[in-house]
């Protein structure tokens, strides 16, 4: 094809990825790298006879808004956003670097500050998800694909629902049931054997219906890419596997699994990237007071009343980052590929 | 299955089904729960008492006569009009979907066709784009939004999702289309045709099953989408997620929490219905990556 043609088949597309994706990612920088105006403030002589003259100092409204009008952007600071308390923290660390006699004290220091703590559940959650739910995709795949055909279908069409169904919703319909009254809160309470156990009161339970919901959204992707694996799998292979005596779970262990190892690369390194950008869950949950995750922050930010749209800004490069970070194994695969190409 | 050597124990068997049974409660039942609870009023669905009224619906019979109640239904859908958001979604749908497919299936083909080396740079450009979490983008549309006086308004969104939409529509119909042999459209291009001749007249008649999967995936990210469409739409404008999420801030506080469950039912059906009918179009889809490694 020759570039002319190719230039305008790609035309609207490329536009439609340069103007709504590209450009958005450089404004995002430009903006994590200016603060909103502060107010000009105004030194006013207030003169009342008898008393005196008072110099008082107010914000000058007029200059301000026409500040704000006339530079929309803000005033220029550098890395100031991203060095500040609610990013990095760099002076806030290394304070309780300093300070810190133990390391406990430090983590706990340090997971206080907001950055630090989405980023923690937002890793723990991403690293353990994951394999969670490949372990569990492989079972799920394994078990289906014993069963008779006429199951297998409806097996398929169930285990689809949770995976298509809405983030929010779904995590919305398992929340409605873990809460204390719903059914498998209720079911949790009468095994506690105490009235006031909630999943909600505790971090620590709360990470856990998280990652409970993480799987259970997630583990029908890796079933069905698993399944769609196994229906490739050479009959001879297993058949000579067996008449060499391997026992079933051998049959599994060096047969299936080598077969569906490429498989569980792509999921994996799919699904790591998915993980990382939890957010709906969080909204779903409720579970912001005991979780946030880096999306979720960059969504907190920029709503409400007062867009923090600089703060937001940096905290998105900040997770750009750490999503290049996760995509460059699949990167260099897709190079490698197209280097043996051509 | 058939070769008696491969048969299983029945100890695995009985194990294995046992397995599959608790996958399949664990997949389903919640759906199955959350629709049967939706008929019920508060008190049953989120019982205190007795978590078999839930299912009995005692306190809906006392309340309305029947153990069956549509109250939370016409509560969303009348009292709080979610049938306003449930026709934004479907024009944000509709929109993002032909429009996403159409200039989708343009430079899907393009990539396909193409052997210069730019096609691999597009593509991998494309691949990181697809990997950004879409919230990341939100801060760069306001400010320019706000100030062109574009906020709000589905139109902007409708460009927006497609725009997201794009690089793993690209992705798929780039593959979908190294599928078809390139003798097709060359021999078109033989008998005289110009490229895109060749493209309407040959390549458009057989490209319909990619086109079909890929659109699945693109309605299904139009319709899923909350980051976008809660961040860039105007309250009286908003789409079915987002309304949901503004409900639960309010029905907490005034106890209509059934509202929020009725709205959460009626956006689900639409999902399982898809399902019902594309089954095997979204399994090739998720697969269709996978496979090509």
């Amino acid at each position: 094809m020759r570039h002319k043609t190719f230039l305008w088949f790609f035309l609207p597309t490329g536009l439609a990825m340069l103007l709504f994706i590209a450009l958005p990612i450089v404004s995002v920088l430009v903006q994590s790298v200016f603060a909103p105006h502060e107010a000009v403030l105004k030194e006013v002589e207030n003169c009342t006879p008898l008393v005196g003259c008072v110099t008082e100092t107010t914000i000058d409204q007029e200059a301000t808004r026409e500040l704000r009008e006339n530079q929309p952007l803000g005033r220029f600071v550098g890395l100031d956003i991203y060095l500040d308390r609610g990013h990095l923290a760099v002076a806030e660390v290394g304070q309780a670097w300093v300070d810190a006699a133990t390391w406990d004290e430090f983590w706990h220091r340090l997971f206080n500050l907001p950055l630090y703590r989405a980023l923690s559940f937002t890793l723990t959650f991403t690293f353990l998800v994951t394999p969670l739910l490949i372990l569990l995709g492989l079972m799920i795949a394994l078990a289906v694909n014993s069963l008779h055909r006429h199951l297998k279908g409806l097996m398929i069409f169930f285990s689809l629902l949770p995976m298509i169904v809405t983030p929010l919703i779904g995590s919305l319909i398992l929340f409605w049931m873990i809460d204390s009254r719903g059914i498998i809160g209720s079911a949790l309470v009468s095994i506690a054997g105490d009235p006031n156990f909630s999943l909600k009161a505790s971090t620590g339970l709360m990470w856990v219906s998280l990652i409970v919901y993480g799987v259970w959204h997630s583990a029908p992707f890796a079933f069905v890419v698993f399944y769609a694996g196994l229906q490739t799998l050479p009959k001879d292979q297993l058949e000579s596997a067996q008449i060499d005596g391997a026992t079933r779970w051998q049959q599994v262990r060096y047969v299936v699994i080598p077969h569906l190892m490429p498989l569980v690369t792509f999921v994996a390194l799919i699904q790591l990237m998915d993980n990382f950008r939890i957010f709906e869950p969080i909204v779903g949950f409720n579970a912001s007071a005991h979780a946030t995750s880096l999306s979720w922050i960059i969504f907190n930010d920029l709503g409400g009343e007062t867009r923090q749209l600089s703060a937001a800004s940096a905290t998105s490069v900040l997770t750009i980052f750490g999503v290049a970070i996760l995509l460059s194994p699949v990167l260099v695969r897709t190079w490698r590929d197209f280097r043996g190409k051509t | 299955m058939a070769s008696r050597a491969q048969r299983m124990p029945r100890s695995l068997r009985i194990a294995s089904s046992a397995f599959v049974l608790f996958w399949f409660v664990l997949a389903a039942f919640p759906f199955i729960w959350t629709v049967w609870g939706s008929f019920k009023v508060e008190l049953d669905f989120f019982s205190i008492a007795d978590w078999t009224n839930a299912i009995t619906g005692e306190r809906t019979k006392a309340a309305h006569g029947s153990p069956f109640t549509g109250a939370g239904y016409y509560g969303a859908w009348v009292q709080e009009e979610f049938w306003r958001n449930v026709i934004n979604t479907g024009i944000v749908c509709v929109f993002v979907v032909c429009t996403s497919l159409t200039i989708g299936t343009l430079g899907g083909y393009a990539l396909s066709r193409s052997s210069y080396n730019y096609t691999f740079w597009l593509l991998i450009t494309a691949l990181i784009f697809r990997a950004m979490p879409p919230i990341t983008l939100v801060a760069g549309y306001l400010l320019p939004f706000f100030q062109w006086n574009l906020w709000g308004i589905l139109p902007t969104t409708i460009i927006v999702l497609v725009a997201i939409n794009q690089p793993f529509t690209l992705w798929m119909l780039h593959s979908f289309f190294k599928n078809i042999p390139k003798e097709l459209d060359e021999s078109a291009k033989v008998d005289g045709c110009n490229q895109f001749q060749a493209f309407r007249r040959v390549i458009i008649p057989v490209m319909w099953p990619g086109v079909i999967t890929t659109g699945l995936f693109s309605f299904l990210l139009a319709y899923n989408d909350f980051a976008v469409t809660s961040m860039l739409l105007s309250e009286s404008n908003r789409t079915m997620v987002p309304e949901i999420a503004a409900f639960l801030g309010t029905t907490y506080t005034e106890g209509n929490v059934m509202f929020a469950v009725s709205a959460v039912v009626s956006a689900t059906v639409p999902l399982f219905i898809l399902v019902m009918f594309f089954q095997r179009q979204i399994v090739s889809g998720l697969t269709a990556g996978a496979v090509k490694g």
